[in-house]
């Protein structure tokens, strides 16, 4: 078995390598003989090609992504610690806590193998918020399927569900919130995205640098193995015949055991400030954490591969190069602090190896059995990989599609039509209750949980002492997205936005999830460059940065796009989590006002799609600076305890809100509605919420909506067994409850 | 001079600090305990908490209970120790044939975790004592695998000699046999428990404070002795 070293490389210049089935073009190989001045071994052949692969290199999005940074809202400057680019942004809350979060997809795993899919999914995002310095505090999950009746979505639901239970709750993270939601374009590509969060000091923050020469080079967590490898098995079987084709398993295979000691091995080392410099190993596994650390620190790095611990001997260097094997951390440790470093390790069992060390070489230098196989400026691997520009064209049919109204379609229009309508609606998979899948999470874990699904934001305790808290809301629409991506992704933003200020919390800063088609496809591109210039926009204007987050592409069946959809976290900070909201109503005879202002707007709406399979006309008109006066007043009267309740409209319109209030709350409600019923139960205009008041506090309530700047309606009183709107219909609770809880136990056991 | 209270922390553990939170919450010093090192550091009572120790592969509990600090904890629970098992903790303590029975997959095969109302049909342990009999509670139940199990002969005397703690009501989460939730040992000092009381503390963070009593009952009992 000959090894393909550099010395070899540079005396067999017109070998062959494989770098189109490793996914390179011609040009790009082209251009890393450019850099090397030599054909690339087949080690550096390896990382070249998994770095500079879309996923890890952005190069599609990059251009786009950009505007993140350009368009910074003045206050980022003020809460922001760390920005874009690192593993994940980091927040300033107050009281000298640092809070960091970030939602990844997941989304192709998923639907190979949506068990392990999902699970790593969830276990990859929380070492991105471990490698930042901070205890995770927890998870939530932003899930989308193919038809909830379809043959493979039985096969690709309860996988993810399970896989996202099965790894969560074995680490000991809280599953606060989320979203899950059906649509036929999802069938061949369901999008399974995470996020996590976590807290730290602000003396606390770690980043992903390998500075000073000298410093060691430390993996710890788990043995490497053969699994997620993918295209680097083409590769060794290439350059290796003598051991035949190799198979292995594409999807990584998840140990959540394995993560939980990793996690509480690192605080310990953390909190003895022990590593000059931390990365965790997620996709690219050893080429991207040695590439990255070295770029962002001194400059070089020598790594031994020989001494990487393995679970299969076999592995060539290329495999061990790419390999995805979960559970793993790189740091750079000082040498006095070695010794200490491998002291806490053991007392958790965890495999630690120094397997190099930081030099100030400029090169990245890895060796096996004593021989250079990969010497290249790390940089060049890690952040100067190819950069396109590519064509944009507004999709053909868009016009058509904007032009095929919703208001074209028959509506209800008698009382008992309505009551159907409603039934309707409640009971579909969209809009039904949750519970099937949220109770597979654990909510309570860590004992911090001040608010969970199904109500609008998760809400976490951070301080004990102060009652210093944190609320995260995850939402997305792909319909409104397909209407019209840059409103489309504004309402995303609009509605977590929304979420996080109904349970009380002043939303500061957000993550995005960006799940789109190819795109190789110009009216793919499209629809993401408007999504990003909305929520760029959307940002800046409601003065909340983006932090970090993540872009999915080819998400398609064949070659139809999924419907793009920009998923949005935002996150809140609440003074006192004993005043956050939760969307019950509470006691009888309080008051239910309607904030905002409802108008005719049904494309892209629940209705439309649920009674019709419509998807047409205009998403809703987005008006943010009516969400910042909503924002601004159910922030203030939650810290005044002016409210029992508050719930965001969205989905399903102001019917659907009720029903969730008194669902949750367990106590019926009596409205009176004015105008049109059909458009005032289920138009889905923006900026509304529904809240339920105090008979004592609804005069004060009501002065302080009108300081806002928030109109307000009337609707009605809680009470009763029944949800009744005056002169068209009531339905017991018990029937709503049933209609909402029966749809998933019935689909799917 | 309260009493000390010790929670066991195995690799895996995760609701570890929760429960060290519910004992400093009614007054008791809590003590962490390291599942390598045997010695119980003099406290006056344990828990063995939630999670997946060395991530329940094997057997939920079935590693954990060969851990060096079980030893220890075994023979002083067959001394009178009260020890407390929540979920895990009741898995490692039917390993260890502290208590009787075993605890296998939901019969619904899922991961569920439920605001579950349960009825205490034993206030006379070391860690019941504090509520009525007969009390309906209502505190979170969360497990892949909670179905108590055990042969006819050991149910029936667990029900003769009064030796079912609290049972599920309103519906069982998880399909175990006559709804048990937990049990106790002869001697009354030892309960397992498939609920957490330890997150039902305070209503901020949990459905209600009736787990609370859980704790105060296991201190009254030891500043009483």
């Amino acid at each position: 078995m000959s090894i393909d070293s550099v010395s070899n490389a540079e005396a067999t210049p017109d070998v062959d390598l494989p770098f189109a089935e490793l996914g390179l073009k011609d040009d790009e190989y082209g251009r890393i003989r450019e850099i090397l001045g030599r054909r690339p071994t087949s080690c550096e052949l390896a990382m070249y090609s998994v770095m500079w692969s879309e996923h890890c290199s952005y190069k599609s999005s990059r251009k786009h992504l950009r505007q993140f940074g350009e368009k910074v809202p003045p206050q980022a400057r003020e809460i922001l610690l760390v920005g874009m680019g690192e593993n994940a942004g980091v927040v300033d809350i107050g009281q000298g806590y640092a809070v960091t979060f970030k939602a990844e997809s997941h989304n192709h795993p998923s639907y190979v193998e949506p068990y392990q899919g999902a699970a790593t999914g969830v276990g990859g995002i929380v070492r991105d918020i471990l490698t930042m310095g901070a205890r995770p505090v927890g998870v939530m999950d932003s899930l989308r399927f193919g038809p909830a009746d379809a043959p493979d979505t039985h096969r690709v639901l309860p996988g993810v569900v399970a896989g996202i239970g099965g790894y969560g709750n074995c680490l000991g993270l809280p599953n606060v919130g989320g979203e899950v939601a059906f649509d036929p374009s999802y069938y061949g590509n369901p999008l399974v995205n995470a996020l996590s969060v976590g807290v730290m000091r602000t003396d606390g923050i770690k980043l992903a640098t390998a500075p000073g020469p000298g410093n060691k080079v430390i993996l710890f967590g788990a043995r490497t193995g053969g699994d997620g490898i993918g295209g680097a098995s083409v590769l060794a079987s290439a350059t290796f015949e003598a051991e035949g084709e190799r198979k292995r398993p594409a999807v990584q295979v998840g140990d959540p055991f394995a993560e939980k000691v990793l996690i509480e091995c690192c605080l310990e080392i953390f909190a003895e400030d022990l590593v000059a410099g931390i990365q965790d190993l997620g996709a690219a596994g050893l080429s991207c954490a040695t590439s990255e650390l070295a770029s962002a620190g001194t400059g070089g790095m020598r790594v031994v591969l020989d001494t990487v611990p393995l679970r299969d001997p076999t592995l060539a260097p290329e495999e061990i190069l790419m390999s995805e094997s979960q559970e793993r951390m790189c740091a750079i440790v000082e040498p006095a602090k070695v010794q200490r470093f491998m002291e806490i390790c053991a007392k958790w069992d965890v495999t630690a190896t120094v397997i190099g060390e930081v030099t100030d070489s400029g090169r990245l230098q890895i060796f096996w059995r004593d021989e250079l196989v990969v010497d290249v400026p790390p940089r060049t691997v890690a952040h100067e990989g190819p950069v396109y520009d590519r064509p944009i064209a507004r999709p053909a049919d868009l016009d058509a599609l904007n032009a095929d109204d919703a208001s074209a379609l028959a509506r209800p229009s008698s009382a008992p039509e309505l009551r159907e309508t409603l039934l309707r609606l409640v009971s579909s998979p969209n809009l039904a209750d949750k519970s099937w899948v949220t109770d597979q999470y654990d909510r309570y874990v860590l004992g911090n949980t001040a608010l969970a699904m199904p109500d609008d934001a998760g809400v976490i305790r951070v301080d004990e002492t102060t009652n210093l808290g944190i609320a995260l809301a995850l939402d997305g629409n792909g319909r409104y997205t397909r209407l019209d991506p840059y409103a489309g992704a504004q309402l995303a933003l609009a509605e977590a936005y929304r979420n996080v200020a109904a349970s009380g919390a002043r939303p500061v800063a957000i993550t995005d999830c960006l799940n789109f088609g190819s795109p190789e496809d110009p009216e793919v591109m499209w629809q993401f460059t408007e999504a990003i210039r909305g929520i760029a926009d959307g940002c800046f204007t409601l003065g909340i940065p983006v932090t970090g987050g993540n872009v999915s592409f080819y998400n398609q069946t064949g070659s139809t796009p999924i419907n793009p959809t920009p998923v949005v976290g935002v996150l809140g900070v609440i003074d006192d989590v004993a005043r956050r909201l939760s969307i019950g109503f509470k006691a009888d005879g309080d008051e239910i006002y309607l904030l905002g202002e409802t108008h005719d707007e049904f494309g892209g709406s629940e209705w439309a799609h649920v009674v019709h399979a419509h998807l047409g006309g205009r998403p809703p008109a987005v008006d943010l600076a009516a969400e910042q006066r909503l924002a601004g007043l159910l922030v203030e009267a939650a810290a005044r305890r002016a409210l029992a309740s508050a719930h965001d409209i969205s989905d399903g319109g102001l019917a659907q809100a009720l029903v969730e209030s008194c669902l949750r709350g367990g106590v019926g409600a009596a409205v009176t509605l004015a105008g049109d019923p059909f458009v005032a139960l289920f138009s889905e205009s923006s900026a509304r919420a529904v809240v339920s008041v105090s008979k004592a506090d609804a005069e004060g309530f009501s002065q302080l909506a009108s300081q806002h700047g928030v109109a307000l309606t009337r609707l009605g009183v809680v009470g009763g067994s029944e949800l009744e709107v005056a002169g068209q219909f009531a339905v017991p609770l018990a029937d709503l409850r049933a209609a909402s809880t029966g749809v998933f136990p019935a689909i799917f056991g | 001079m309260t009493a000390r209270i010790g929670v066991v922390t195995f690799p895996g553990s995760l609701d570890d600090r929760d429960a060290l939170r519910a004992a400093n919450a009614v007054g008791a010093q809590a003590v962490s305990l390291w599942h390598k090192d045997p010695s119980l550091h003099d406290v006056d009572a344990v828990v063995l908490p939630g999670g997946f120790s060395y991530g329940d592969y094997l057997r939920c509990g079935a590693i954990s209970r060969f851990s060096p600090v079980m030893e220890t904890v075994i023979s002083a629970a067959r001394d009178g120790l009260p020890v407390l098992g929540i979920c895990n903790g009741f898995q490692v303590l039917c390993e260890a044939h502290l208590l009787p029975g075993a605890l296998t997959r939901n019969s619904h095969l899922h991961f569920r975790c439920k605001d579950q109302a349960l009825r205490i049909e034993n206030n006379r342990t070391a860690w019941t004592s504090g509520y009525d009999l007969g009390a309906r509670v209502v505190i979170p139940v969360k497990n892949g695998e909670g179905l108590y199990v055990a042969d006819a002969h050991t149910l029936d005397a667990l029900e003769a000699e009064g030796r079912i703690v609290a049972r599920y009501i309103e519906g069982s989460p998880n399909g175990s046999m006559r709804d048990i939730a937990g049990v106790t040992n002869e001697a009354g000092n030892v309960v397992g428990l498939m609920p957490h009381p330890e997150h039902a503390i305070d209503p901020l963070t949990g459905p209600s404070a009736d787990g609370l009593a859980f704790f105060t009952s296991v201190l009254k009992s030891l500043v009483a002795a």
